[in-house]
C-alpha cells in the first residue's frame, strides 16, 4: 500500500538511472540519514558509541571493500586484514614524518599505499582462482604481520613494536570525544558508500561482475582480465586501507601488529558472506552482526540470570558463534541483505498475499 | 610433458637454496643435517594434518578449514581421557569420538549445503572450526594436557664418527615419522584394496556417476570424515606427544594450508610430499636466511618461517597452478 | 513457511540488539566494584587461570573475614579478554562505569592492552595497576598518571637477572663476550626488556642474540635449532602461555642445559615446568613479590572461602606461584583503597580517590606481617613522581617437584633504569602531547 510506484513517472534518464528511483525508497534514506546524524549524537551514550556504533562504521568501510573484491568481483580474499594494516602504518608513518599534511590527505595517501600493496598481492590472481587464490592471499596476511613486526622503520624504532598517535585533528577541530568520532566516521562511510555504490553501476563493476560469473565468457567478450582483477585488488585494498588507517588513529589510538591478525581478516569473510556478498546493504547488516553478536552473547547469560563462569561464557561464544554461521548459511546463504529484499518485495504486495 | 620454463628455473633455484648453507660453509655439516632432519620431522606433522585436508577434498570436494580444530578435539579427547583409563582404551574411545562428530557433521552442516558454492561450505567448516574450538575448551578444559607414548625426551648423539659432534636426535620423531609412514601405507591400501575405498575413489572423479551406479554418496561422505577424524586423531596424539595438548595447536595447523596448495588439492602423496618440502624449506630459511636479512636489513629478528610456507606456496601455484600432484583443470565456457 | 521463520529470526535477532543499546543502571548497594579483567580461556589461559584465582580469592577472602574494606563490601566481576587487545578494551569500556562510584582499577594483565588502555584513562581518570608488567617507563609518574606498575618493571628484571649472572660469573666485567639469547614473546610484553639489555651490552661487552617466537608460540623448533648453532651462554625465557613449556620442551629435546635458562617472573610458574616433566629440572626464573608456598593469609583463605565451598579454583593449587601473585595483586588494590579511605572518608570511592591511595601506598615489612603475607610480600612505597614503589627479586629454580629459593635478592641498577625511564617518558609525552603533572602542586 505505502511502497508503491504508482504517479512516479520519469520524464528523463538521469531520473530514470538514479540510484534511489522509487520516492518512498529516497525519503526512507534521507531519514535514515538524519536520524544518524542528528539524533543519534544526543540519544546514545559513550559505551554505544565506543564499543559498538565506531568499530561497526569502521568495519563496514573495510567490509565494503571486502564485498567489491569478493562479492563483485569473485576473488576470494582471506588475508584483507593485510591491507587495513598497511593503511594504518602507511598513515602513521605520514602523519610522524609530514606533519603539515592534512589527516584527510593521509587518509587518502595510506589508502593510494594500501591499494598498491593490493596490486602487488593480486598478481597471483591472474593466474589461479578459487580456493588456491583463497589460501594464496593468506601470503599476504602473515607476510604483512611479520613486516610490520620486523622492519623497525614502520614503528619509528619503538622499542615495545607498539605505536601511539595523537587523536585526529582536522582544520582545528580536534576529534577526541566519542561523538565526534562517530560523527566524523559516519561522514566518511557516506561518502566512501556513495563512490561504492557508483562504482558498482558503471562499466568497472560490470567488468567486475562479469570476471566473477563467467571469467573466459567475460574475456572472449573483450574484458580484459587483468584490468578488472586488479583494480578490484586496488579499489578493494584502498578501501580497507583507509579503514585500516581509521581503526588504528580514531578506534584504538595505540595498537601492534597483532591488532591486524588473521582473526580479523576471517571476521571480514564473515561479515560479508552473513550480510550477503555483493551487496552494499549486506556490508552494512553483516558489519553490525559481528560487531554485536560477541557483546550480545557475553550479556545474555547474565539477563537470564544464569550463574555461568566467565571461561564458560567464552566457550559458548565461540560456539554459539560458529553455530550461527553455520546456521545463516544453511537458511539463507545469499545473506541479510537477500532477506530485507524479500522484505522489500513482501511490502509492495503489503497488505494483499501476492 | 609440454617444457615448463619458470617451473625447472623454481625448481633449480630451490635445490641452490637446499644445499647453499653446505656449499658455502657457513655451517658445519653436522648442524645441517640436524637442520635438515628437524626440517623433515616437522614436515611429517604437517603431513599428518594436510592428508586430512586432501581426503575430505578429494572426495566431498569440501576444504575443511575445521581440520585443525579436529586434531585439537581428538588430542585433548585423548589426552584427557588417559587420565582415568589406560592409553590405548583412550585412543580407541576417542576414534569412536570423532566418528560420531564425523556423522554429526556430514548430516548437520554439509548435507542442506549439498550444491552451494565453495566459498559457502569453506565459511561453513569454518564455523564449525570455531564451534569445535569452544566445545573442545568447554568439555575438556583450556590447560596444557599431557599424552605420554612412553617415549624418552631426552635427545640421543648419533654418528659421532661420521659428522663432527654428531647430531642430535629425538626418539618421538623417529616414531611420528614411523607411524606417519605407516597411516599412508594404510591408507593407500583402503583405497586401492576395499570396496569402500574403490567407491571413495568413485565419489572423488565423479558425484553423478558414482550416484548413477549406486553408491550411496552420503554413507560414503561420513566415511570420508570419519577416516578424516583418525587421522586428525593420529596427527593430534602426534601432535600432542611432542608439544602437549593446548588450544593453540588448532592455529599451528593452518600451515597445513600451503602443504596441501604445494602438492595438489586432491593429492595424498602431494600432501606427503610438500610438508615434507615445506618443512625442510621452513627450517633451513629461518636458520640460514634469517639471520642474513637480519643483517641485512636491520631487522628486529628473524621469524621468516612465519610466511615462507606461503611465499613457497605462492611460487609454485604462479608456476604450476594445480600443484605438484594435483589435476589440472579444465574450464569450459 | 520457511519465509515466515527467516523473519521471525531477523526480527527476533533486531530486537535484541536494539535491547543491547541499553544499559540498565540498577540501584546500587554501598558496594566497591573490582572489575577483574582475565583470561580463562585459549592459549594464555594455562597461566591466567591460577592468577585469576588467586585474585578473585583474596577479594573473596576481604568480604568474607572484614566484612569489605573498613565495611564497604567488594563486589566484582570477571571479564573474559583471551589476552587479546580489542577484547580488553571491550572489557574495560563496559566495567570502568559499573557500580556507585564506577571501577576501582583494572589489572590488565596483558601489556598489549595496557599499551591500548594508558590513553583512555587520562579521561576516564581510573588507574591500571600492572604489577610486574606494562610499560616499564610508566614509573614516571608525571607523564603517565594513571599507570602503576608496582613492585616491579621488565627494565628492572632484566637488570636484576644481568646482575645475578654476574654475580654467577664471578664479577660483572667477566660477561665480556658471552653470549645471551633472549627467547621472547613477539609481543610488547617481549620486547620490553630488550631497551635494557641493549643497554647492558654496551656497558659490559656481551653479545645479544634476540630470537622472537610468535604467538601462540608453539612453534619453536627453529628457534632452539639456532640456539643450538650459536650456543649462548645463558638463555633468558620472557614467554607467557603456551610459550614457556614449549620453550623447556624443546630446550630438552635440543639438549640445551637448564641450568642456564633464566626466566622472567611471568615465565616461572607451575603450568610452564610440569608440562616438561623430569627434563625441567634446574630451570630457574625471577620470582615477584611471593614465591609458591603458604603462610597466614593461605590459612586465612582456606577457612573463609574455601571450606565455605566459595574457592575459585582447586584446593590442591592455593600456594602455586601466579596463586600468589594474583592475591599480592589484589592485596595491594585493597591496600590502596584502604588508604585512600583515610582522607576521603569511609565510603565507595572513585577511581582519581583510589590513585591518591596508590600514590600513598607505604607497604612496609609491619604491614606485610599483619596482612599475613610475611615471606610472600616485598615492600613497596610509592609516590607521584614513583609509581613503582621499589622492587626486589630472587630467583627460585624448579628441582623436579617444587620450586626452590635460591640465596640472594636483587635490586635494579636505577642509575641506568631512571634515565631511560625519563627518555621514554618524555618521547611518549611529546608523541601524545600530554601535560606532565606538577606533583608538589597536587599534594
Amino acid at each position: 500500500m505505502f511502497y508503491r510506484e504508482n504517479g512516479q513517472f520519469k520524464s528523463s534518464y538521469a531520473s530514470d538511472q538514479q540510484m534511489l528511483p522509487i520516492l518512498q525508497d529516497r525519503v526512507f534514506m534521507l531519514g535514515l540519514l538524519a536520524f544518524a546524524f542528528l539524533v543519534v549524537p544526543f540519544v546514545a551514550g559513550d559505551y554505544l558509541f565506543l564499543s559498538i556504533l565506531i568499530p561497526f562504521l569502521i568495519l563496514t568501510l573495510a567490509a565494503i571493500g571486502l564485498n567489491l573484491l569478493v562479492g563483485y568481483c569473485g576473488q576470494i580474499s582471506i588475508g584483507h586484514a593485510a591491507f587495513m594494516a598497511v593503511g594504518a602504518y602507511a598513515a602513521y608513518n605520514l602523519a610522524l614524518r609530514l606533519p603539515q599534511l592534512n589527516f584527510l590527505v593521509v587518509l587518502v595517501l595510506a589508502g593510494l599505499i594500501a591499494a598498491a600493496a593490493g596490486m602487488l598481492f593480486g598478481i597471483p590472481s591472474l593466474r589461479i582462482k578459487g580456493l588456491y587464490l583463497a589460501v594464496a592471499t593468506l601470503a599476504a596476511q602473515f607476510f604483512m604481520d611479520w613486516l610490520f613486526a620486523r622492519v623497525k622503520w614502520f614503528t619509528n624504532y619503538a622499542h615495545s613494536g607498539s605505536v601511539s598517535t595523537a587523536p585526529v585533528e582536522l582544520f582545528g577541530w580536534k576529534i577526541d570525544t566519542p561523538v565526534e568520532k562517530y560523527l566524523f566516521l559516519l561522514g566518511v562511510l557516506v561518502a566512501f558508500t556513495l563512490i561504492a555504490k557508483n562504482l558498482v553501476r558503471c562499466q568497472i563493476g560490470r567488468e567486475w561482475m562479469a570476471m566473477r560469473d563467467m571469467d573466459v565468457a567475460a574475456e572472449v567478450i573483450g574484458i580484459r582480465p587483468v584490468y578488472a582483477k586488479l583494480t578490484a585488488f586496488a579499489v578493494s585494498s584502498f578501501y580497507c586501507g583507509v579503514a585500516g588507517a581509521l581503526w588504528g588513529f580514531v578506534h584504538l589510538g595505540s595498537w601492534e601488529p597483532l591488532a591486524f591478525s588473521l582473526n580479523l581478516s576471517l571476521n571480514l569473510l564473515f561479515m560479508i558472506i552473513i550480510g550477503g556478498m555483493g551487496s552494499l546493504l549486506g556490508s552494512y547488516f553483516g558489519a553490525a552482526f559481528i560487531v554485536i553478536l560477541p557483546i550480545l552473547l557475553n550479556q545474555v547469560p547474565q539477563w537470564l540470570g544464569v550463574p555461568i563462569s566467565t571461561a564458560m561464557t567464552s566457550h559458548l561464544e565461540f560456539m554459539i558463534f560458529g553455530a550461527l554461521i553455520v546456521f545463516f548459511l544453511i537458511v539463507e546463504p545469499h545473506g541479510l541483505a537477500r532477506l530485507w529484499a524479500i522484505g522489500k518485495e513482501k511490502l509492495r504486495l503489503w497488505p494483499f498475499p501476492h | 610433458m609440454k617444457k615448463n620454463g619458470p617451473a625447472y628455473l623454481l625448481g633449480a633455484a630451490l635445490l641452490v637454496g637446499l644445499i647453499a648453507p653446505l656449499a658455502s660453509g657457513a655451517s658445519p655439516a653436522g648442524f645441517y643435517v640436524e637442520v635438515l632432519l628437524g626440517g623433515l620431522m616437522t614436515g611429517v606433522l604437517y603431513s599428518l594434518v594436510a592428508l586430512g585436508f586432501a581426503l575430505i577434498f578429494k572426495a566431498s570436494g569440501v576444504f575443511n578449514f575445521a581440520q585443525g580444530a579436529m586434531v585439537l578435539f581428538a588430542a585433548l579427547a585423548v589426552a584427557r581421557m588417559a587420565e582415568a583409563v589406560p592409553l590405548w582404551a583412550a585412543i580407541v574411545l576417542a576414534m569412536a569420538i570423532m566418528i560420531v562428530l564425523a556423522w554429526l557433521i556430514e548430516r548437520l552442516v554439509l548435507r542442506p549445503l549439498v550444491n552451494q558454492e565453495g566459498v559457502a561450505l569453506l565459511m561453513a567448516t569454518l564455523g564449525v572450526a570455531y564451534f569445535l574450538d569452544g566445545f573442545g575448551q568447554a568439555v575438556w578444559g583450556s590447560g596444557i594436557y599431557e599424552i605420554n607414548l612412553g617415549i624418552a625426551k631426552e635427545p640421543v648423539m648419533i654418528l659421532e664418527g661420521v659428522f663432527q659432534g654428531g647430531i642430535l636426535v629425538n626418539k618421538d620423531d623417529f616414531v611420528a615419522t614411523i607411524v606417519a609412514a605407516a597411516l599412508v601405507a594404510g591408507l593407500a591400501l583402503f583405497f586401492q584394496k576395499t570396496p569402500t575405498g574403490r567407491a571413495l575413489r568413485a565419489v572423488a572423479d565423479d558425484h553423478q556417476a558414482a550416484q548413477s551406479i549406486g553408491i550411496p554418496l552420503n554413507r560414503v561422505w561420513v566415511i570420508v570424515w570419519s577416516v578424516a577424524g583418525i587421522v586428525a586423531l593420529v596427527a593430534g596424539v602426534i601432535w600432542g606427544t611432542k608439544l602437549g595438548v593446548q588450544f593453540s595447536i588448532s592455529q599451528v595447523a593452518l600451515k597445513a594450508l600451503p602443504v596441501v596448495i604445494l602438492g595438489g588439492f586432491t593429492s595424498i602423496p602431494g600432501a606427503i610430499v610438500g610438508g615434507l618440502i615445506i618443512g625442510v624449506g621452513e627450517k633451513l630459511a629461518e636458520v640460514f636466511l634469517g639471520p642474513v636479512l637480519v643483517k641485512a636489513f636491520d631487522l628486529a629478528g628473524g621469524g621468516i618461517e612465519n610466511w615462507f610456507a606461503y611465499g613457497l606456496a605462492l611460487l609454485f601455484l604462479l608456476v604450476r597452478p594445480e600443484g605438484l600432484f594435483g589435476e589440472k583443470h579444465i574450464d569450459r565456457v | 513457511m520457511k519465509q515466515k521463520a527467516k523473519f521471525a529470526v531477523l526480527a527476533a535477532s533486531l530486537a535484541v540488539s536494539a535491547a543491547v543499546a541499553s544499559t540498565a543502571a540498577l540501584a546500587q548497594a554501598e558496594e566497591q566494584f573490582f572489575p577483574v579483567l582475565v583470561y580463562r580461556t585459549g592459549p594464555y589461559a594455562p597461566n591466567g587461570v591460577p592468577f585469576a584465582n588467586g585474585y578473585v580469592d583474596y577479594l573473596k577472602l576481604v568480604n568474607a573475614r572484614d566484612a569489605g574494606i573498613n565495611g564497604i563490601k567488594i563486589a566484582f566481576e570477571e571479564c573474559e579478554t583471551g589476552y587479546a587487545t580489542d577484547r580488553g578494551v571491550e572489557c574495560y569500556e563496559r566495567l570502568k562505569g559499573k557500580g556507585p562510584t564506577g571501577a576501582t582499577a583494572f589489572h590488565t594483565l596483558s601489556t598489549g592492552i595496557t599499551f591500548a588502555v594508558t590513553d583512555k584513562t587520562f579521561a576516564d581518570k581510573i588507574p591500571i595497576i600492572t604489577a610486574g608488567y606494562g610499560r616499564a617507563d610508566s614509573v614516571d609518574g608525571t607523564v603517565f598518571g594513571w599507570n602503576f606498575p608496582l613492585g616491579g618493571t621488565y627494565w628492572g628484571a632484566a637488570d636484576m637477572l644481568i646482575q645475578h649472572i654476574g654475580k654467577k660469573e664471578g664479577g660483572l666485567d667477566r660477561l665480556k663476550g658471552k653470549k645471551i639469547a633472549l627467547v621472547y614473546h613477539d609481543s610488547p610484553y617481549g620486547k620490553e626488556p630488550i631497551a635494557l639489555l641493549q643497554e647492558r651490552a654496551k656497558m659490559h661487552d656481551y653479545e645479544l642474540l634476540l630470537l622472537p617466537v610468535t604467538h601462540p608460540g608453539v612453534e619453536q623448533k627453529a628457534t632452539w635449532l639456532q640456539i643450538r648453532q650459536q650456543r649462548p651462554d645463558y638463555v633468558f625465557l620472557w614467554g607467557w602461555g603456551v610459550m614457556n613449556s614449549t620453550s623447556i620442551k624443546e630446550a630438552v629435546a635440543t639438549g640445551y642445559p637448564r641450568e642456564k635458562m633464566y626466566g622472567v617472573w611471568w615465565s616461572g610458574a607451575e603450568p610452564d615446568v610440569t608440562p616438561a616433566g623430569e627434563g625441567a629440572k634446574g630451570y630457574n626464573a625471577l620470582v615477584f613479590l611471593a614465591p609458591a608456598g603458604r603462610g597466614a593469609v593461605h590459612k586465612d583463605v582456606l577457612r573463609y572461602v574455601y571450606d565455605k565451598g566459595q574457592g575459585a579454583g582447586k584446593k590442591e593449587d592455593v600456594g602455586e606461584v601466579l596463586y600468589n601473585r594474583g592475591m599480592t595483586a589484589a592485596m595491594m588494590t585493597v591496600e590502596a583503597v584502604k588508604r585512600a579511605q583515610i582522607k576521603y572518608g569511609k565510603k565507595p570511592l572513585r577511581g582519581e580517590q583510589v590513585r591518591w591511595g596508590l600514590e600513598n601506598l607505604h607497604i612496609d615489612p609491619a604491614a606485610i606481617k599483619k596482612l599475613g603475607f610475611d615471606g610472600f610480600m616485598t615492600p613497596v612505597s610509592t609516590s607521584c613522581l614513583d609509581h613503582e614503589g621499589g622492587s626486589v627479586s630472587y630467583i627460585h629454580a624448579w628441582n623436579g617437584k617444587k620450586w626452590v629459593v635460591q640465596a640472594g635478592s636483587y635490586k635494579p641498577d636505577m642509575s641506568i633504569i631512571k634515565p631511560m625511564i625519563r627518555a621514554s617518558a618524555e618521547k611518549y609525552a611529546a608523541e601524545k602531547k600530554i601535560a606532565k603533572r606538577d606533583c608538589a602542586k597536587e599534594q
